[in-house]
């Protein structure tokens, strides 16, 4: 080292070119706020920096590049969950037009934030070392506790990014506390230098790595909410702003499960006969645990909050057999995932506006008759996630019985069975809600405070004094806003379109799966 | 052609979605009555004696996971093909001449029920009969909850509540079949090319450890389905709740898919598993037989006769099946015909007698037929031909399934004549009970409309050719039969006297 002086790391900046706009969209948002107000255009921005981030990241498509002295891995795995996270950001921007909590925070912060969340998202399905593994996942982290606190005047936002904070925090500890035990074990940090040092040092079943192993699956376990890790999924979810919801549901998971493949696939690959049973269990938990959670939630954001512990209790499934079709058919769930949720969140953040019900499952009620638009895309959402067949969830789940039946876990695959069994009581609940109740109860519950207020292009709705301004109707016709409807629809469509043609999306997710092996 | 009679009703059902409401139910109707043409088109094209598939469609269509589209034409599907498109016509018609709640989506729901059904007995993929045979209920959801009948006043469950508990039993089975066959399709793979096609798994054959459990999980599917004994909790509710036009084909059609998954998939696919457990189902197919006929005498429910009759005629079916000879299996393919024909005609009555009388309640009907002498004679040969009057089809149905269980189990099939003897009880009782005895007070008796007469005058008349030609469908069935019985029996039984039916 001495004689060689220092040698800094060379720096391929093509291949950090995604993270590079991110940063810099990022710094020109923020700045942006010094020369007045955002509202008009940080969206906008927001917009062109994803759309940037993607266009470079489909750049580098089927490229497998090491960067930065091995810290970074630019390959289909990485690409695929970093076009998810960004799909998802791009949804959460429109989601966000016109929301309070986007507003409140003034000049853009909202906007950089989530951006900022999104370069951590990236950073962490490119990590190949425990250190940017770590640094990702706390530039994920860090603006996500801010972003569900935002909407300043509800209490249930500031408890939610409160409760967010610690809970991940100890997640964060203990996925640290685990990383330093297997550091500790193998003497390295780079991903390929433990699995290395797990195979020569005769690591094997030591444990000093076993330890490490539960510790970072623990953490990791936080991260993807899958149970008994789950506990702050509901409330933070119920209570962060509706869009930040959907964010927090899609991209998270997704980021999350890209490093939790990576490093158990790579890192942890000659432990895998240490690791399968362990988080076997930990899915099946998860399967039982959300779905059982579900049933009976009236709000629909905590409904989806427990759908989604259920549904990361299904994804787990892939990573347990630790096959390439396994690790496929992961990324294909968490692609069809994405669009099922949008399509859910959308319409549940276009209710919230316009009724007075805020979340509650009554704010859907005769939406069939009264919003076709938003009934069709929820409805179709919700056969999705409960695995119906013309949709993309059906495929996403034959995708995962087969790689898990073939991975010889076909127990585990009984239990997603059952688990979708259990969860068709809620999922209908939702729709027939939609579709089957008669709608004399709640004629237009818009109309009702239609007075207080329609806001104008542009101007802020006043603040109604509460300790839930969400429950208010903001905008009676939320339901036909473009940025609201135009999300909802596409999601749906995208989701019935994958169910009937998958071919597309299986060869996506067959190239990240390929990526590892 | 096979293509365009599997999506001619969606995309009937799709455009329908746009027009104006007078306009959708005649545009329905069309729908219908297209892919009835399409369907006896390629009746008429198709090759009688032959075992093998006809018309077939065979394209990859998910090619990581081994799915094909694959669909195809043979003596099992053939008649119950045709007799999905003719009920169709008439739920569809029955429907377009009363007004409907939203009838765009009503109509809609009931075409792309339509092409689900025909989905799930063309599909020769394993995973694509899963995926229709799953997708079937989803229309039926909509259908019994948005525009079924509330029983909660009755001290009942709603009609959410009713088609909740049926979506969840039945797919507590159909879920069970999909990690059935995605297990088949790996396993019979034995590590080679993984592939869902029907054919190919028989060839490739299944371990018998496998089969075994495996038999288990689509058998569950399809007893729920029928429904069987023990598995039938959903049924009464469901059929109480549902609109009669929509009931008329989900008991007339939907039923049967799972007496004709038994015969598709489980009999090729798992001869060993199949011939283990033969007598399990034949004991299912007792009980059914018993229970659905006591229970169809003792309710007073009109809807309710009809469907636990359909659970006693489902029993014979599945014994047919599971006497594992060629002759049941015909009669079973026979009288799944037999039994759609019967069931929905009886449904439109049901649907007549409950406008006339304004209750569903056997006790306070009567004397319908005073002024309506047509009704009462088209109602008379459906009684007739439910209760196998001889020289009715259902005769040779229910003669050919007896005569099959006879020489393979003496037993049970001294048992299940019983049924016959009740299921005259039954359908006598429900046609007195309606048609004759004293007239309450308040209602008055009326002749059929001619809208009405139009639906049900149809089915009747196929009830009456069928009578007179079983051998249309008996000729054509028995090739494809023998082929999937003789995977069992390895091609012991000897070939079953086809011409019984017309010597007699």
């Amino acid at each position: 080292m001495a004689g060689e002086g220092f040698n800094a790391p060379h720096l391929d900046y093509a291949g950090l070119a995604p993270v590079i706009a991110l940063t810099v969209g990022l710094v020109v948002i923020l700045m942006s706020g010094v020369f007045g107000p955002t509202k008009k255009w940080a969206p906008g921005l927001a917009v062109l920096t994803l759309g940037a981030a993607a266009g470079l990241l489909l750049w580098h498509w089927n490229d497998d590049l090491s960067l930065v002295a091995g810290a970074l891995r630019v390959d289909n795995l990485a690409i695929s969950i970093s076009l998810i996270a960004i799909f998802s950001a791009f949804t959460t921007v429109l989601l966000s037009i016109r929301e309070r909590a986007a507003d409140e925070a003034g000049h853009g912060e909202y906007y950089a934030l989530l951006i900022g969340s999104v370069l951590g998202m990236v950073l962490l399905a490119e990590a190949d070392n425990l250190v940017t593994f770590f640094v990702a996942l706390e530039t994920l982290s860090i603006p996500l506790y801010i972003l569900c606190a935002t909407n300043l005047r509800r209490e249930g936002s500031l408890e939610s990014g409160l409760k967010y904070l610690i809970v991940g925090s100890l997640g964060s500890a203990t996925l640290l506390y685990g990383m330093a035990f297997i550091y500790g074990g193998t003497g390295s940090t780079d991903f390929a230098g433990i699995a290395h040092g797990i195979e020569v040092k005769g690591m094997l079943h030591d444990p000093l790595i076993l330890i490490g192993i539960a510790l970072a699956a623990v953490g990791l376990a936080f991260k993807t909410s899958i149970a008994p890790f789950h506990q702050w999924t509901p409330d933070v979810y119920q209570g962060a702003p509706t869009p930040i919801t959907s964010f927090m549901a899609v991209a998270t998971k997704a980021a999350a499960f890209a490093v939790f493949i990576r490093f158990f696939v790579v890192a942890l690959g000659p432990e895998t006969g240490d690791w399968q049973m362990g988080l076997a269990i930990l899915a099946a938990i998860s399967i039982v645990v959300g779905n059982v959670g579900a049933l009976g939630q009236d709000s629909l954001k905590r409904l989806l909050g427990y759908s989604g512990v259920a549904q990361a209790g299904y994804m787990l499934g892939g990573l347990v057999v630790a096959s390439e079709k396994g690790i496929s058919s992961l990324v294909f769930y968490l692609a069809t995932y994405l669009f099922m949720n949008l399509a859910a969140f959308a319409v549940v953040v276009a209710r919230e506006r316009e009724t007075p019900f805020g979340d509650d499952i009554r704010g859907v009620r005769g939406l069939g008759a009264e919003r076709p638009a938003l009934a069709w895309p929820l409805t179709i959402s919700m056969l999705a996630l409960a695995g119906l067949p013309a949709t993309a969830g059906f495929i996403g789940k034959l995708y995962l019985i087969e790689a898990l039946v073939e991975g010889n876990y076909l127990w585990l695959a009984i239990f997603i069975v059952g688990g979708t069994m259990i969860s068709l009581a809620y999922y209908l609940r939702v729709v027939a809600a939609m579709w089957m109740r008669p709608e004399t109860e709640v004629a237009t519950p818009g109309l009702a405070t239609a007075g207080a207020g329609p806001s104008g292009p542009g101007g802020s709705t006043p603040v109604i004094a509460g300790a839930s301004p969400e429950a208010d109707p903001v905008d009676p016709d939320a339901g036909r806003r473009w940025y609201l409807v135009g999300p909802a629809v596409l999601a749906a469509a995208i989701t019935v379109f994958f169910g009937v043609i998958p071919q597309p999306l299986v060869d996506f997710a067959t190239h990240a799966g390929a990526s590892l092996f | 052609m096979i293509n365009a009679l599997l999506w001619a009703p969606l995309a009937f059902g799709v455009v329908g979605l746009f027009l104006p409401k007078k306009a959708v139910g005649w545009w329905a109707t069309a729908g219908a009555l297209a892919t009835l043409a399409i369907g006896v088109i390629m009746a008429f094209g198709f090759e009688t004696g032959a075992s093998g598939l006809q018309d077939t469609v065979n394209t990859t269509w998910i090619s990581g996971l081994g799915v094909d589209y694959s669909l195809g034409i043979d003596g099992l599907n053939l008649f119950l093909v045709l007799l999905t498109a003719v009920l169709w016509v008439g739920g569809i018609a029955f429907a377009a001449f009363r007004e409907q709640e939203r009838p765009q989506l009503f109509f809609f729901l009931m075409l792309a029920a339509e092409t689900a059904t025909l989905g799930s007995f063309l599909s020769q993929d394993l995973l694509l009969f899963v995926l229709f045979f799953d997708l079937m209920l989803v229309p039926f959801y909509f259908l019994f909850g948005a525009w079924g009948v509330d029983r909660s006043a009755e001290g009942g469950p709603t009609a959410p509540q009713a088609t909740l508990k049926m979506m969840v039993y039945t797919l507590i089975g159909s879920l069970l079949m999909l990690v059935g066959a995605i297990a088949t399709a790996i396993i019979s793979a034995h590590g080679g090319h993984l592939t869902f096609s029907i054919e190919a798994i028989q060839h490739q054959g299944v371990p018998l450890g496998s089969q075994r459990w495996i038999f288990w999980f689509f058998a569950a599917a399809f007893l729920v389905k029928m429904p069987a004994f023990l598995v039938h909790g959903w049924m009464p509710d469901a059929y109480r709740a549902a609109p009669l036009p929509v009931l008329m084909v989900f008991s007339g059609v939907l039923a049967k898919v799972g007496a004709y998954g038994f015969l598709r998939v489980v009999l090729p696919l798992f001869p060993a598993a199949t011939s283990q457990f033969q007598t399990v189902i034949l004991l299912v197919a007792l009980a059914s037989i018993l229970y659905g006929s006591v229970m169809a005498f003792t309710q007073t429910n009109i809807r309710l006769i009809a469907g636990y009759s359909s659970v006693a005629q489902l029993g014979f079916i599945t014994a047919g099946i599971f006497a594992l000879r060629a002759d049941g299996s015909d009669g079973a393919i026979l009288q799944m015909v037999n039994h759609g024909l019967v069931v929905a005609p009886l449904f439109i009555i049901v649907a007549i007698l409950v406008e006339r009388t304004g209750t569903e309640d056997l006790r306070s009907m009567g004397g319908m037929a005073m002024r309506a002498p047509v009704l009462a004679a088209l109602f008379l040969i459906v009684a007739l031909a439910t209760l196998a009057m001889p020289g009715s089809a259902n005769f040779i149905g229910e003669f050919y399934i007896l005569n099959g269980l006879f020489q393979a189990k003496i037993v049970f099939a001294c048992i299940a004549i019983s049924g016959v003897a009740m299921s005259a009880y039954y359908a006598l009782r429900l046609y007195q009970g309606t048609m004759h005895n004293r007239k309450p007070d308040g209602i008055a008796s009326r002749e059929i409309s001619l809208r009405d007469g139009v639906v049900l005058a149809p089915l009747v008349l196929c009830i009456l050719a069928l009578a007179l030609y079983p051998q249309l469908i008996l000729h054509r069935a028995d090739p494809s039969v023998q082929q999937s019985v003789s995977a069992v029996t390895g091609g012991e039984s000897e070939t079953p006297d086809t011409n019984l039916a017309v010597n007699k």
